[in-house]
């Protein structure tokens, strides 16, 4: 598409503006890890001194701790269980012509909209009335269900376009669906399974919403934080912890994206 | 058989489902996304019945009676506070999702035809934040917007006020912004998938007939891009109606929503049928804006 970049070349405007867009997205955000190494109570400039204090505080902190490993678990069943159930739908979605495919697919993406509170208190009422007793499992129960979209659309690229010739080679030579699935499909498509397995872990990770409404006494990570937002005291600490996650989350939402290859199909059609 | 050589596993004479499945594939399709659909069902549908007929309850004293009635959709009508707050919160949703999509639709069209060979990674960038905690990013406003946050103890300390703004924190405005700030990612990805789409030829056609820039833009970028415009504003419109969080955070008394009385109903109140019949309402509000975003679509395709 060599011919038409007359049309776009620089935009001086535009780009600035683009320029201050990102950095609208991206400051609040970089004011949590400024103000975790800052050595006062109360979160204002000037800076004090600087200090490692607040990270040090986590450790100590045994129901953080436990939170932690409750986030962990609730997320590596997430992810592990999304990610079964996305394979099999993003291969249908992706290679399939079937009646129904297209409302089907908009039934799937409901909880990308949907929002939390209404799945967060439906699941609650119908598990209420069900007399199942909250815990970590009704939580990973309502995750995998959010993170189910995602999965889905993270592992879609790499099914429509790896592998497809291989496929029709094994299938040519005798092997049977599912063996050309575990022997071609399967390895050629782990990058994408990769990524939707490091996506889900970090969307269960974070997650609030049915977190919130779905968990017994046993709480994780972002219910911990939302708790003790209430005590001042404790705001430098959560600013600390706060950095740690969303640093652990941009690397793994980064190597995610990177690996499903999010965009990269965009160019190829481009040079194609 | 001959080819038994070939494959040795295959079986010699495949079973009546192994050819059904073989010979129509809609039906594999259909096999293959059944567990996500199952699983959808029960965890999506049937728990927005429950909330649907659990709305038709009500509460005596501390008991749930299951008797079905209008009497929490007749106490929303006679009671006013509920028609100021949903009234409230259809008026945040709608300024934001305007504002934001009319703010956010110059960023889409730069990513998709200005980035060149770095389109993917500047769409990382952009939507990288979105991935990560929701509520850490709210959580990060109250940093930035606080009565002793980074704006008004910034401005202090460089002499430029001397009391700090109050109006920042817990308003209407700060919930807006931050709303948009929060849901800003799901209206740049459909304006941007849709400018993306645009032929290019076209836009090479109009310039050979002599349409100046504006012109282009007016007759063919703008108008190829409307589906766009209309999807980003449906993916941000749902999910702020549905919002409590922001508004607890950033938001003073004015400007509680829908989702804050939902979420007490469900909390402290322990008046889960009322808090239902609110969540009916918001999910019908939510259909309706579906129900616009189809037909607005229907006339935008044509």
């Amino acid at each position: 598409m060599a011919r038409y970049t007359g049309f776009h070349r620089h935009n001086r405007p535009l780009a600035l503006y683009f320029g201050a867009f990102a950095v609208f997205i991206y400051l609040p955000i970089l004011f949590i890890p400024i103000f975790s190494f800052n050595s006062g109570w109360y979160v204002k400039f000037p800076l004090e001194s600087f200090t490692f204090y607040w990270y040090v505080d986590l450790f100590q902190r045994e129901t953080l701790m436990r939170a932690f490993w409750n986030s962990v678990r609730v997320a590596l069943f997430v992810s592990v269980f999304s990610t079964l159930f996305a394979i099999p739908a993003a291969l249908a979605i992706a290679r399939y012509r079937m009646p129904g495919k297209a409302p089907a697919v908009s039934f799937i993406a409901l909880p990308l909209v949907l929002p939390g509170i209404l799945m967060g208190t439906a699941i609650l009422g119908l598990l209420n009335w069900l007399d199942v007793t909250l815990s970590l499992a009704t939580v990973t129960l309502g995750q995998m269900v959010i993170c189910l979209p995602y999965a889905i659309s993270v592992l879609l690229p790499r099914f429509i376009d790896v592998g497809r010739v291989l496929e029709e080679a094994s299938a040519d030579l005798g092997d049977p669906p599912l063996r050309t699935f575990f022997r071609v499909t399967l390895p050629c498509s782990l990058p994408g399974i990769l990524a939707c397995l490091l996506m889900t872990f970090t969307i269960s990770f974070d997650e609030y919403f049915m977190a919130f409404f779905l968990s017994g006494a046993e709480i994780t990570l972002p219910i911990y934080i939302w708790n003790q937002l209430r005590f001042p005291d404790d705001f430098p600490s959560l600013l600390a912890l706060s950095t740690l996650i969303i640093t652990f989350s941009f690397v793994l939402v980064f190597a995610s994206l990177r690996l499903s290859g999010v965009g990269d199909s965009v160019n190829q059609e481009r040079s194609r | 058989m001959t080819f038994t050589g070939l494959s040795s596993r295959a079986p010699a004479h495949p079973g009546a489902v192994t050819r059904f499945l073989h010979r129509h594939e809609g039906w594999r399709g259909h096999l293959l996304l059944a567990p996500t659909l199952i699983l959808m069902t029960v965890a999506i549908l049937a728990p927005l019945g429950m909330t649907l007929i659990m709305s038709t309850w009500f509460v005596q004293g501390y008991d749930v009676i299951k008797s079905p009635g209008l009497g929490n959709y007749t106490a929303m009508v006679e009671n006013p506070m509920f028609r100021v707050l949903i009234w409230r919160t259809l008026t945040i949703a709608l300024t934001c999702t305007l504002i934001t999509v009319f703010l956010v639709y110059p960023v889409a069209y730069y990513l998709a035809f200005h980035t060149g060979r770095h389109k993917a990674i500047w769409l990382l960038v952009i939507t990288l934040p979105f991935w990560t905690s929701y509520l850490l990013r709210v959580f990060a406003w109250r940093v930035v917007l606080g009565h002793e946050g980074v704006i008004n103890s910034g401005l202090m300390s460089l002499g430029f006020i001397s009391e700090p703004i109050s109006a920042l924190l817990y308003s209407q405005t700060a919930v807006t912004i931050v709303l948009a700030h929060s849901w800003a990612a799901f209206a740049v990805v459909p304006i941007f998938v849709s400018l993306e789409k645009i032929n290019r030829s076209y836009l090479e056609a109009a310039a050979d007939l002599g349409d100046s820039p504006a012109r282009r833009f007016w007759r063919i970028t703008l108008p190829l891009s409307l589906p766009g415009i209309v999807a980003a504003f449906v993916m941000m419109f749902v999910p702020t109606m549905g919002e409590y969080i922001t508004p607890i955070m950033v938001g003073g008394p004015d400007s509680m929503m829908i989702g804050n009385l939902v979420q007490t109903m469900f909390g402290p109140m322990n008046n889960w049928p009322a808090g239902a019949a609110l969540a009916v309402v918001m999910m019908l509000t939510i259909a309706l804006a579906g129900l616009v975003f189809v037909v607005l679509n229907k006339l935008v395709q044509r």
